[in-house]
């Protein structure tokens, strides 16, 4: 790690006054004794860390690394960034389970399930085969799994051709988008497109978010320079970098630079300046008068919940302002923090419960609302969303893309 | 640089100052952006509103010892604001609690007379606006006590606060209920969502009631619910038959996250926007205006424009105002231009750590107007204005709410902005300087 980066993460933890707002909103420690909580994991336990040293402290694993705590500790400390490099040290240590590798790997996932969709499908979906995988993986025998879509973003995309436009972005689409819901990107392509951008789709591969999060850094290390190495070229020569997976994009943004100490590569810098959420990018848009706003009515009582990672782009929440501006619709803001998957976490057999719990209140309050369709910006809220509420979920963009009537 | 978003008007800090000016300014028309790097002093205050307690002697009745009180104290926020936007400010929040997420809470009191309320070491606390939850604690009642404690809740002594609040001359006694959790120790929030399941307060107060004896009344920690306050503690006192009140803990404090709660919802309700996480780090200016913000936002900078900005970031403790090793004291965010600080060779500070501190009176050199001097457009509420010491005085709250709030309605005024009447029939009366 540099120097700089070590001051940056562990020098905050001096800034740590106690004042307990960290535990008053994680997710994970007000629903299990098995977390005591970030001021605990983090700040405190840090200082019995010991560079080549073994790990004192195994909580940390439970640790969902939501990243709540950062954003909420008025004092600056990088609670989570500090946590998370806790886990990976504690991985190293205890070993990294079979599974953890293989959940980590989203892109190899989906390119070997993809040519065989329905089999896939229905083995994801079969009683006998999920308690086999419980066993055997650990994998939890009712954690929500997306459907394999059977075709690949990029085979649209390698067909599509994106209309000349004065105003460019380069579009990353992320693994969730490529494997499960190429739909969800063929929209965010035709609701840039109708917002006056060429949009460019570049090769390219998973950001390395679900390795980082499973405290495999070099290979998060390997996926994410490689991304970078990608889109860099494009953000030289003007492009912005929009994407509408906002976990993949934060960690474009800020995430891996801190977390995994890349702070010094210029590529990712580059990459890192230029990347927007898809919705804070229109919401600018708009800001400047620039938004199309031949909005059609969408007749619908709808929830909408700012994911975890969503709020860790500290710009607040973008897609209430966009989606306030359909007509007919019915926006309800959801104010429960986090639905507990935190990408991966969930599917852990030993997590599964604690992630249900984790997400109860967010559950509860999407069935008060009445409302019909929960709006979210991360693909593994949605479908843990869908998974314990059993109401559909869809990204802002979809909503946008049906007012727009594309 | 150009802004990558417009607003009226940009708050800065989520405190109470902060909140009650976005979410007045909000519901005055104004389009309003509160940024804040995280969670203000709510979490860690008591919940109540304490305006004025002590000058030096206990205040009893506000109305009778401001006049006073200001006019010793030219230079105290009181002063600046006048004391007659007191209560039009304290008369909006109890409103605004009263519409809030939390059906039924409510706030008791006014500006007429200091209720008087154990703390959690069971020293008198005199606040002017408390919740209902707390108000059967006012030791100006001669009924005897019970305090209950918990062993899972360690950071609540009963027998401590018990123990002081005899010292006082009320009849008080402690007894300790025994839970059983799901783990050895809890914080408030922890105990309070569990109080906010109607099963475990039937247990609770089953449990509790054979331990309680004659007409005395019930002190508990504040854990009596988060999402529904008001249903836990009447629940309570139905099932118990008798009064019962909160008792405020240390950190974290479930009083102060149920009035973050109702701030918010305010501000949302009338369209305003809240950015946590973002820090501000900058200003673009013109001449004597600051005419956006420039903020931290994951990956690179964030322009927010902004036509007023409402300062409200607090005093040391938030890191509004930073004291060097150099004794150089600077306002962090727009380096505007102080006022109180002690002069070369006169002290910075006393020995006597509840003495008087004049490091603490340093603030941001305002106007009457709670302009910032040299930065006309930037009006400045909460902790961060100068003059006062409010852990000596117990005026806290009472200077983050006026001010807040006055900052929202100099703003609505200036910005010839709908400024939508005084919110309705504040219920406390105005505050009465008596001649």
């Amino acid at each position: 790690m540099t120097e700089v980066l070590h001051e940056l993460l562990r020098g905050s933890l001096d800034h740590c006054v106690k004042c307990t707002i960290c535990e008053t909103a994680c997710p994970v420690s007000n629903v299990t004794p098995l977390f005591p909580g970030p001021k605990y994991a983090g700040p405190q336990a840090e200082r019995y860390r010991v560079d080549d040293e073994p790990s004192v402290e195994w909580s940390v694993d439970y640790c969902s690394g939501c990243g709540i705590c950062t954003q909420v500790c008025p004092q600056g400390v990088k609670i989570a960034e500090i946590n998370a490099q806790a886990r990976h040290k504690l991985k190293e240590q205890k070993g990294v389970p079979l599974r953890d590798r293989l959940i980590a790997r989203p892109s190899v996932l989906g390119r070997l399930s993809t040519p065989v969709a329905p089999l896939a499908n229905a083995s994801l979906r079969s009683r006998a085969l999920r308690v086999v995988g419980e066993r055997v993986l650990g994998v939890h025998r009712e954690a929500p799994v997306p459907r394999i879509a059977g075709r690949t973003f990029r085979s649209w995309a390698r067909r599509h051709s994106s209309p000349a436009a004065a105003r460019r972005v380069v579009y990353f689409h992320g693994c969730g988008t490529q494997y499960y819901e190429p739909d969800v990107g063929e929209k965010t392509v035709a609701v840039l497109e109708h917002n006056g951008y060429q949009v460019e789709i570049p090769k390219q591969d998973c950001c390395g978010l679900p390795l980082q999060s499973n405290g495999l850094f070099d290979d998060a290390r390997k996926y994410v320079l490689r991304l970078a190495r990608a889109l860099a070229p494009h953000a030289r020569d003007g492009a912005l970098i929009v994407g509408n997976a906002t976990s993949c994009t934060l960690m474009l943004k800020r995430e891996s630079r801190e977390i995994l100490g890349l702070l010094d590569d210029p590529d990712l810098k580059l990459v890192s300046e230029r990347t927007y959420d898809v919705c804070e990018l229109l919401l600018e848009l708009h800001d400047r008068g620039e938004l199309e706003t031949d909005f059609q009515p969408v007749e619908k009582v709808v929830a909408y919940h700012a994911p975890c990672q969503q709020q860790g782009h500290w710009i607040g929440k973008p897609a209430l302002e966009l989606l306030a501006l359909v007509p007919g619709l019915e926006v309800r803001e959801l104010d429960a923090r986090c639905c507990g998957i935190a990408g991966t976490y969930g599917l852990k057999r030993e997590k599964y419960d604690i992630a249900m719990a984790a997400g109860a209140d967010l559950f509860d309050q999407i069935r008060a609302s009445q409302a019909g369709l929960v709006a979210c910006d991360s693909e593994t809220c949605r479908w843990q969303i869908e998974h314990a509420t059993h109401k559909p979920s869809a990204h802002p963009i979809e909503l946008l893309h049906r007012a727009y009537r594309l | 640089m150009r802004p990558s978003l417009n607003y009226d008007v940009v708050v800065v800090g989520a405190g109470v100052a902060g909140l009650t000016a976005g979410a007045r300014l909000a519901e005055g028309g104004a389009r309003v952006c509160v940024l804040a790097k995280g969670v203000g002093s709510t979490h860690l205050a008591a919940g109540t509103v304490d305006v004025l307690g002590y000058d030096p002697d206990r205040v009893e009745s506000l109305a009778a010892a401001m006049p006073a009180f200001v006019a010793a104290r030219p230079d105290h926020p009181y002063a600046l604001l006048g004391v007659d936007a007191i209560a039009p400010a304290l008369g909006w929040f109890a409103e605004c609690i009263e519409r809030g997420p939390q059906v039924g809470y409510r706030y008791r009191g006014g500006v007429e007379r200091n209720q008087l309320l154990p703390t959690a070491v069971g020293a008198p606390r005199p606040s002017a606006l408390v919740p209902e939850t707390m108000a059967a604690g006012d030791l100006g009642v001669d009924l005897p006590v019970c305090v209950v404690g918990t062993r899972v809740l360690r950071e609540f002594h009963a027998s401590l606060c018990a123990g002081n609040i005899t010292r006082l001359g009320i009849e008080a006694r402690a007894v300790e209920l025994k839970l059983d959790l799901d783990r050895p120790e809890v914080n408030a929030l922890g105990l309070a969502r569990r109080f906010d399941d109607p099963a475990f307060r039937r247990d609770f107060a089953a449990r509790l009631a054979p331990l309680l004896e004659g007409d005395e009344r019930v002190g508990l920690p504040a854990v009596l619910g988060l999402r529904d306050p008001h249903g836990a503690w009447s629940d309570l006192q139905d099932r118990l038959g008798r009064p019962v009140f909160e008792i405020p803990t240390p950190p974290p404090s479930v009083p102060g996250m149920r009035m973050f709660e109702a701030l918010r919802a305010a501000l949302r309700a009338a369209g305003g926007r809240l950015v946590m996480g973002a820090r501000v780090v900058g200003a673009e200016r013109e001449g004597a205006r600051v005419t956006a913000l420039r903020v931290d936002t994951a990956g690179r900078e964030t322009v927010f424009g902004a036509r007023s900005v409402v300062l409200a970031t607090g005093g040391f403790a938030s890191g509004g105002l930073a004291l060097g090793s150099d004794w150089a004291v600077r306002e962090t965010v727009l380096d505007l231009p102080l006022r109180g600080v002690p002069p070369p060779g006169s002290p910075r500070f006393r020995a006597e750590y509840f003495g008087e501190q004049p490091m603490a009176r340093v603030g941001v050199a305002v106007e009457a107007t709670l302009r910032a001097e040299g930065a006309e457009n930037v009006l400045v509420a909460g902790a961060a204005l100068p003059g006062a010491e409010p852990w000596r005085e117990g005026s806290g709250e009472g200077i983050s709410l006026t001010s807040g709030h006055r900052a929202a309605e100099l703003v609505l005024a200036s910005d010839g902005l709908a400024a939508a009447a005084l919110s309705g029939s504040s219920g406390l009366g105005p505050l009465r300087t008596e001649t």
